[in-house]
């Protein structure tokens, strides 16, 4: 008896989970669907202005999309050639012990809080990349893209070497029989044959750039524009919901509506993004084992 | 007659450049390798580099702005005297209300699907569903604690509200440390334990729990470092920058650290900058002491037992 009550209070505590998932929908369609009600769904996607929080108000996310994308891609560009590197450096050149202290040490990269890598790009990379370019703005998505690329490396670096690791030792052991160096075994063999499960890193490296807020919030500037200058002030999604959460924005008003609609895209893209890259992974698993 | 000698002279030279070719080609690809691996070391310490470049620049700049009055005053609006105290006061009861509300309901619930559940749809549901949740963008919980805690169960712009929120992000985090701890007990420990006829939850309770106790909590210590760090789902939530009192109660309004390091960098004047750089090493302080923890535990989790 006492058995049972326990497992079905352990169950309760698991299905906590599927309510969480069930709530964050609920609210963000709630929410939604009462802006749609004022806004059409089609100027929504197709608009090129967007401000909600001036007289003239315009609906169109794609200046908020293109903030995020851009950011996101400078991110990406950093992140997934180095992160690429470090995970070959580290499964098929480094010694054990140079293995074990470095592998940690890039953890700390991922345990740094976004504010502070915010205020990083915003007191010290800015200057310095406007000491090379002098037409940079002191907000853009130029410095905190790359901040962004430093914060996501250990999640790329991480998620390649275990897709390498996952490539089975006879590839390797028959490349190496063959007089080929590491470093031929290891792009011509190892990254071919893990490249579904780099591409997991990659796509979940780019759901967490769109999902960022803090490094944008703080770096990137609060101007929406429909722009792919990397020089510039832009604003990304996650921004605007924090523009408009500290400020005071009336409840029940359309602008309060606004961010659970483009929290809701932020949903949509990344829950796409994640499970694509489930699926590749467990493609790649299966063609393996 | 010559010409077949030079003929044969030829194709030896031929022969003979070609060796030397594929001897200088080999003596590449092993210069490639080599050079591969100095890139590939560099590329690893860059990030950690640039890191520590860096938490230099913080120190020099802010090091000398951390002092007792720092520490212990209120709020300000003057950047001299604004201090650091509602907001780590905030943080500290944060991480104590996250940890009450998502330990006990994190660790049942990776019992639950390490020990108890059955392979079948139902349980690959709940596997699939919580691995999307831990990537759902940390903001988007901010919109769900504003929606479902502030408004709509009406616990305000409280710490109560900011604890929920911030319990529910980490859960996935939890659950999936605390299964992977319970992976790590063999099974033979439950075998004994049943055949000395102990019941599943006696066994689970007094063998598998306390064995993965050491993995459990590591996972919840690096889940609960990230907590800290959290801004953006308590900006969504409504937390202030300007709270001029410290929390004395679960429903009192909060700050905490990260927030205020964003008010202070928001501002334009150079003294806030100072301060929002001193609050950082607060801030980094605590985060890479809970780190250091989770490694050591693991550490010496790992090497202490061996079944």
């Amino acid at each position: 008896m006492k058995e049972k009550i326990i497992e079905k209070l352990l169950l309760f505590c698991a299905l906590l989970t599927i309510f969480t998932t069930l709530g964050i929908i609920a609210v963000l369609l709630i929410q939604s669907f009462n802006f749609f009600k004022e806004v059409s769904f089609f100027d929504f996607v197709t608009d090129t202005e967007w401000t909600p929080l001036f007289s003239n108000k315009r609906y169109g996310i794609l200046p908020l999309l293109s903030g995020t994308l851009l950011t996101t891609l400078i991110a990406v560009l950093v992140a997934v050639p180095i992160g690429l590197i470090i995970a070959i450096y580290l499964s098929e050149y480094a010694p054990k012990k140079v293995r074990s202290i470095l592998k940690p040490s890039l953890e700390i990269l991922a345990a740094v809080p976004t504010v502070v890598y915010g205020y990083f790009a915003l007191v010290y990379v800015t200057p310095f990349l406007q000491s090379i370019f002098p037409s940079l703005s002191g907000f853009n998505s130029l410095s905190p893209g790359l901040m962004m690329g430093i914060m996501i490396l250990p999640l790329v670096s991480s998620l390649s070497e275990d897709a390498l690791y996952a490539v089975p030792k006879f590839l390797k052991e028959g490349s190496f029989a063959l007089g080929a160096t590491r470093f031929q075994t290891a792009w011509k063999v190892m990254v071919p044959a893990a490249f579904s499960g780099i591409a997991v890193s990659v796509i979940l490296a780019i759901s967490r750039a769109i999902g960022e807020t803090m490094i944008v919030a703080i770096a990137a500037g609060q101007q929406p524009r429909l722009t792919f200058n990397p020089f510039v002030p832009v604003e990304t999604a996650t921004t605007y919901i924090v523009q408009v959460s500290s400020g005071d924005v009336p409840h029940d008003s359309i602008e309060y509506r606004t961010i659970f609609a483009v929290g809701m895209s932020l949903f949509v893209i990344t829950l796409i993004l994640n499970n694509i890259s489930f699926w590749l992974k467990r493609k790649y698993q299966a063609t393996y084992s | 007659m010559i010409n077949e000698k030079s003929q044969k002279s030829i194709r030896r030279q031929k022969a003979l450049s070609e060796r030397l070719q594929k001897i200088s080609k080999s003596k590449f690809y092993l210069i490639q390798d080599e050079v591969f691996k100095y890139f590939g070391l560099f590329c690893t310490i860059l990030g950690i580099a640039v890191l520590i470049v860096f938490l230099f620049n913080l120190f020099v700049t802010a090091g000398s702005r951390i002092d007792w009055g720092f520490l212990t005053n209120l709020p300000s609006r003057r950047a001299a005297k604004a201090g650091i105290y509602t907001a780590w006061v905030g943080t500290l009861w944060i991480l104590v209300l996250t940890t009450i509300i998502a330990l006990p309901i994190g660790i049942a619930a990776g019992v639950y699907l390490e020990e108890y559940n059955k392979k079948n749809r139902f349980s690959s549901l709940l596997e699939v569903n919580i691995a999307n949740l831990a990537g759902v963008p940390s903001i988007v919980y901010g919109l769900l604690g504003l929606e479902l805690f502030a408004r709509f169960i009406g616990t305000g712009e409280s710490l109560l509200t900011g604890a929920l929120t911030l319990a529910l992000l980490i859960l996935p985090v939890i659950i999936v440390s605390t299964r992977e701890a319970l992976k790590t007990v063999p099974y033979t420990i439950r075998e004994a334990s049943y055949a000395l006829g102990a019941t599943k939850w006696q066994t689970i309770w007094n063998q598998v729990l306390p064995a993965s106790l050491s993995g459990i909590f590591t996972g919840m210590i690096l889940a609960l470092s990230r907590a800290v760090g959290e801004t953006a789902p308590l900006i969504v939530i409504g937390a202030l920058a300007f709270v001029p009192f410290v929390p004395t109660s679960v429903f009192d309004s909060f700050t905490v650290l990260p927030i205020q390091i964003f008010n202070w960098v928001s501002r334009p004047q150079k003294e806030f900058s100072v301060n929002a750089a001193a609050a950082i090493i607060v801030l980094l302080s605590i985060t890479f002491m809970m780190n250091g923890i989770a490694v050591y535990l693991r550490h010496r989790w790992q090497k202490k037992i061996k079944w």
